[in-house]
């Protein structure tokens, strides 16, 4: 009996159809361990990765997972953690993954293992080596669950700063939540692409939706406006609620050189004065002529 | 190196000067001596400049152009910047230059409205006189 850990190899030549059969129903038997994985799919992934794990046990490494023999493995277990971050488990459920795998395998360690002293250093090489592959799933589980969050704040940030065009050469931007750095950053740049694309003479920015004004964001605002002025489009601000006039005021904030209006309607009946038009009524006025 | 110079265009009373090349500060201030003289030879009411193909400014370029527009109206010609590109715009902004002197418009032919209607101006005040 050798006790360098050189069972598991054998262990998993052996009868590996048996080993899948008895650790499937022990991952099923975990709580919830799998409630949204198909059984199929199961079984799938865990004989892919039951394959990786015999092919690199036959390697006599055990120890080091990010070694290249262990590269099967790995896809196999970001594979699993991925689904399970976007299917929305827990992180100790994908982990189940793995660890479910220690109940078949130390049954049959200890069923060939004799000797008290190379069974418990078998069973603490094969532990260990499971561990560090449940905390990788953990770390990977991790790491999906990161992706989805960073792709959600892409989208917010995209949805947020639509520039939609009212008229010929007139855009609006409503704005709707709270202004920050890199968003008024987004903002001023989808801004002038807009105008550009667009060939906007007559850029309303609303901001209606702004919870609240202070002075960083009024600077903000400024220099999206200052940056279409150079671009060669005017900017209304509009939108401005009274608590927010009355806000600016107080916080001294100069609004002297945009023109600011209090409702996108009047801002758009402006933009429509600056290029020459006008809305008339569809019937004919009933006033008495001189 | 000899510096490069850019080409001013002649068209009525208006001067064209269209940027197609990278600006460095020796153009820079050649473009502003000979337009200068340019508008004083041409007794030209207008000046356009079309920025379109620049996408990279400095502050000494961003400077120079506001230095150009201030130098025109005390030779009584309008200066109009056009054709700014977006990223051109930002980087003035966070830079503290507005050019606040320079009108801009967004294309050539914008610029053309604007640079016609401060002539019209002029000759009207001529024909009154």
């Amino acid at each position: 009996m050798k006790s360098d850990g050189t069972l598991l190899p054998e262990i998993l030549r052996g009868d590996k159809t048996k080993l899948l059969a008895e650790w499937v129903k022990q991952q099923m038997s975990e709580a919830g361990a799998t409630g949204r994985i198909s059984d199929e799919e199961l079984q799938d992934k865990s004989r892919e990765f039951l394959d990786g794990f015999a092919e690199a046990a036959q390697h006599g490494n055990l120890t080091d997972i990010d070694a290249p023999e262990w590269s099967r493995v790995r896809e196999v277990l970001a594979d699993v953690s991925k689904s399970g971050a976007r299917q929305g488990l827990s992180p100790a459920q994908t982990a189940t993954f793995v660890f479910s795998l220690k109940q078949p395998l130390f049954s049959r360690i200890a069923d060939k293992a004799t000797d008290p002293a190379a069974l418990a250093a078998q069973l603490w090489s094969v532990t260990t080596l499971i561990d560090q592959l449940g905390l990788r799933t953990t770390e990977l589980h991790q790491k999906g669950r990161e992706d989805v969050i960073a792709r959600q704040q892409r989208d917010i940030l995209e949805l947020s700063t639509p520039v939609v065009k009212l008229w010929d050469g007139i855009v609006a931007l409503p704005l709707i939540g709270a202004l920050d750095s890199e968003r008024t950053q987004v903002v001023m740049e989808t801004l002038l692409e807009q105008i550009v694309a667009n060939s906007a003479s007559i850029a309303i920015i609303d901001i209606t939706g702004v919870p609240t004004v202070d002075t960083l964001v009024a600077q903000h605002l400024l220099k999206a406006v200052a940056a279409a002025r150079l671009m060669g489009a005017e900017c209304i601000i509009s939108g401005i609620r009274p608590q927010i006039a009355q806000t600016m005021v107080h916080l001294g904030v100069d609004m002297h050189e945009v023109v600011t209006k209090a409702s996108l309607a009047d801002a758009f009946t402006v933009a429509l004065k600056r290029t020459n038009r006008k809305v008339v009524s569809d019937r004919a006025p009933e006033a008495p002529r001189a | 190196m000899i510096a490069q110079r850019i080409p001013i265009l002649r068209i009525g009373t208006l001067l064209l000067v269209s940027i197609q090349v990278d600006m460095d500060d020796q153009t820079a201030v050649l473009l502003q001596d000979d337009l200068s003289a340019a508008i004083v030879k041409a007794g030209a009411r207008g000046v356009m400049i079309d920025i379109s193909a620049l996408d990279v400014v400095d502050s000494f370029i961003g400077r120079i152009l506001g230095m150009i527009a201030a130098m025109s109206r005390i030779l009584d010609a309008q200066t109009v910047v056009v054709g700014m590109q977006p990223s051109v715009a930002i980087t003035l902004v966070e830079l503290g230059l507005s050019l606040n002197g320079v009108r801009t418009a967004l294309n050539i032919e914008r610029g053309m409205e604007i640079l016609r209607a401060v002539g019209d101006e002029g000759t009207d005040v001529a024909d009154s006189s």
